[in-house]
């Protein structure tokens, strides 16, 4: 015979002050729980949506960032010849060989720069990069001095505004339009011509070249080919398999301090659940006797008070959800260790981190008041009904 | 006294629900004082350096060059002391996950300006004379294990290539403050490898190390560097090396806004725990409170008695927590995890810090319940079962 839920339901309620603490307590543990993934989530997907899983990106061999690579031009029309690489409606190879330098903007509200991304792409840059689109503005023309900024740039830095000037390399660069790259990274990227960069920055060579595969699945041709060519010295990578490489590091850092966090945490909250319950046993000790003498057995007391610990961490994690939730208004922009530049990514909440969340919140419930339980349902009914 | 003892007696009336309290408190402070500690940690390199040193860089961004020549231009600036350089490496030790900084530097006299690393004279004598010599941290050798005269060999991504270094000297800090993670080898070893295959690559250097002859003018000395590189290919960008160093950190500074806003998390969760607690307590004891006022014992007394014992299990959990920072520290600070900081310490204001969130934790968390006790209605009170 099972104890109704409503008298669990209705502790609850009884006590409403103690049941908002424990519960706002759990309520915080789940936000920061579910905020660490949900970050975790935003960069991964930054990441994925930069690179697309048909490129190849081809940097110097051991250069682990565009930044630290050399392309020569040779090596590049090497790459265009490739019969791997898929051609356009005209003809042409698709590849796009462009200059990535670091300029230093500064960032609203401060006063020191930070590093941002410069790159230089020719026309087929764009055409291999069908997330990005320019929401205001218009595109740079080739081989001018003008540049389109990303999003987040634009966003979050200093006197960026379209018709507004950059000044680096001994030029003014006029911006004329601003770009939405789909929440990848090229939001925190400015892009100009690339030619013109590269005499900007007395630049003999390019950065990397990305190639666009004809057959998905040729990508493992192509790379044997690649390094069987004593000409070339660079390496190829999947475009997305490069960026996810790039954002390890810092996906790493966030995992690890968000879990280190979340163990902490929960233990506190554990605490919190498992006095609140125990109290709950005290106070109950007579109702505990009488619902015994009533003829309802052990297990179903177990169940009745471990259902109220899991009701309150519910309660609780549905709690730090709705908050959590809020945060996918918010972006930040922090130092890619790897690359040495700016990366702005937001909150992503997925419906497996709610899950994670209810689950991690029912678990502290569970541990918090299966002690407690325990003790309930030991009672003797005989000293229970004296407590009193 | 007797309020004192009655305070305490109060404390450990309910054991269980007393020490669970303690040990979630103990917990929370733990955590909050260690995740000060990173902060701390994050800002390490800045606090630690010197008043009377400059660091010239590019002023697109630090990945760009100048050429080596500048060094010249840069010494005849008057009030420059003298002047040093440095190139970071950004090269791999066996695999990328080893990180630690790298620079090629002016063997000649890039130690004499950093007398905060303690180095023997006649090991630093013995790297002067091995063009492949390099000069590493204490904490970064015992990382890994070498000692000197150990072969390093590591991969290039910046400067492409195998490299191999012989360990000619290791230095300690002149204190707990001073940074030993870092890995120094000679400049022309470098340059003269691309000299022959990269010439356009040659005889190019990252940051410029100055010395000021007199501290007080440093802005003006950095203006004046500056102002001799104005319009050239390479402008440059002259600032002390604190801000050159906060410059990185304003870089990630989200994480640092991050752990800050977390630290403050932990507080407002054990908050929530020691005021269910106190909730509990009154509520408990709420028949007691009003016979001590049917007693003629004024309001006052009562809510005093709610306060002190949240002050007390406040302290007492502190307390604890306090004393397990160290030990924990320590133990990170040894452990993989913390070798990515190169100091890792306990900081005075840290502990000021935890003692006074633990106190502010106590007060609130009374707030409520001790109004409550206060203003009970006896009559109420004393039929009041809890």
């Amino acid at each position: 015979m099972k104890v109704p839920f409503s008298y669990v339901f209705r502790n609850l309620w009884t006590r409403k002050l103690t049941t908002a603490l424990t519960a706002g307590g759990m309520a915080l543990v789940a936000f920061v729980f579910a905020a660490v993934l949900m970050l975790d989530a935003g960069l991964k997907q930054t990441m994925v949506g930069t690179g697309s899983f048909d490129n190849v990106i081809f940097i110097r061999k051991g250069a682990e960032t565009e930044i630290q690579s050399g392309v020569s031009r040779d090596q590049a029309s090497l790459l265009e010849s490739l019969p791997q690489i898929a051609r356009d409606v005209d003809g042409r190879a698709m590849v796009s060989k462009e200059s990535v330098v670091l300029i230093s903007l500064t960032k609203r509200g401060q006063d020191k720069g930070s590093n941002i991304v410069t790159r230089g792409l020719p026309p087929m840059g764009l055409t291999l990069r069908p997330q990005v689109k320019i929401i205001s503005g218009r595109m740079f023309r080739p081989g001018s001095s003008e540049i389109v900024v990303g999003r987040s740039i634009f966003e979050d830095f200093e006197g960026v505004a379209i018709g507004q000037s950059l000044r680096f390399a001994q030029r003014d660069w006029l911006v004329v339009g601003m770009f939405d790259g789909g929440k990848s990274a090229f939001d925190s990227e400015v892009w100009g011509d690339s030619e013109q960069l590269m005499q900007a920055f007395r630049r003999g060579g390019y950065s990397s070249a990305i190639g666009h595969l004809a057959d998905s699945n040729s990508f493992d041709a192509l790379k044997a080919d690649v390094e069987g060519d004593i000409r070339l010295t660079v390496e190829g990578k999947r475009e997305q398999i490069f960026y996810e490489d790039q954002s390890r590091a810092l996906s790493t850092f966030i995992s690890i301090l968000g879990t280190v966090l979340s163990v902490i945490f929960s233990l506190g909250a554990m605490i919190g659940a498992a006095i609140t319950m125990y109290s709950a046993v005290a106070m109950r000790t007579a109702e505990i006797g009488t619902l015994r003498a009533l003829g309802f057995r052990r297990p179903s007391i177990l169940a009745a008070f471990l259902l109220e610990a899991l009701l309150l961490s519910l309660v609780g994690g549905i709690g730090g959800l709705v908050f959590a939730s809020f945060l996918q208004v918010i972006t930040i922009s922090t130092l890619n260790f790897q690359s040495f530049s700016q990366l702005a990514f937001g909150f992503t909440l997925t419906p497996g981190i709610v899950l994670q969340t209810l689950l991690f919140s029912l678990l502290m419930g569970f541990v918090g008041g299966f002690l407690p339980a325990m003790e309930a349902s030991r009672l003797k009914i005989v000293d229970a009904l004296r407590a009193a | 006294m007797y309020y004192l003892k009655l305070i305490f007696k109060n404390v450990f009336r309910a054991k269980l629900r007393s020490s669970l309290t303690i040990v979630g408190l103990v917990i929370a402070i733990l955590a909050f004082g260690l995740l000060q500690t990173v902060v701390d940690a994050w800002f390490a390199g800045a606090n630690a350096s010197s008043t009377a040193r400059m660091v010239t860089r590019n002023a697109i961004s630090l990945v760009f060059p100048m050429p080596l020549y500048y060094r010249d231009r840069i010494k005849s600036v008057s009030g420059v002391k003298s002047v040093s350089h440095s190139q970071w490496f950004g090269g791999i030790y066996i695999e990328p996950k080893n990180f630690f900084p790298q620079f090629a530097v002016d063997s000649e006299n890039y130690f004499e300006m950093y007398p905060e690393f303690i180095i023997k004279p006649e090991e630093l004598l013995a790297f002067k004379r091995d063009r492949q010599g390099a000069v590493v941290g204490r904490k970064l050798a015992d990382q890994y294990g070498w000692k000197v005269g150990d072969v390093v060999p590591i991969r290039g991504t910046i400067f492409p290539g195998n490299w191999q270094f012989n360990i000619r000297a290791i230095f300690d800090g002149k204190d707990e403050t001073t940074v030993t993670r870092q890995f120094y080898f000679q400049f022309s070893y470098i340059n003269e490898y691309l000299l022959k295959r990269y010439p356009k690559r040659a005889d190019q250097i990252g940051i410029f190390n100055i010395e000021v002859t007199d501290p007080g003018r440093i802005a003006d000395i950095g203006k004046a560097i500056d102002a001799e590189f104005k319009n050239s290919l390479a402008e440059t960008l002259t600032e002390t090396e604190k801000s050159f160093q906060l410059g990185f950190i304003a870089q990630s500074e989200a994480i640092v806004v991050a752990i800050r806003v977390v630290s403050f998390v932990v507080i407002l969760i054990i908050m929530a725990v020691v005021a269910n607690t106190m909730a509990m307590t009154a509520r408990e004891r709420l028949a007691e409170y009003a016979t001590l006022k049917a007693l003629g014992f004024s309001p006052g007394f009562v809510a005093g008695l709610v306060f002190g014992e949240a002050l007390m299990l406040a302290l007492i959990g502190a307390g604890i927590g306090i004393l397990l920072t160290f030990p924990v520290a320590q133990g990170f600070a040894a452990s993989p995890a913390g070798a990515v900081f190169a100091v890792f310490k306990v900081s005075q204001d840290t502990v000021l810090l935890q003692l006074a969130s633990a106190l502010v934790v106590g007060v609130i968390a009374s707030l409520v319940p001790g109004w409550r006790s206060a203003n009970i209605k006896i009559v109420d009170g004393l039929r009041h079962v809890g």
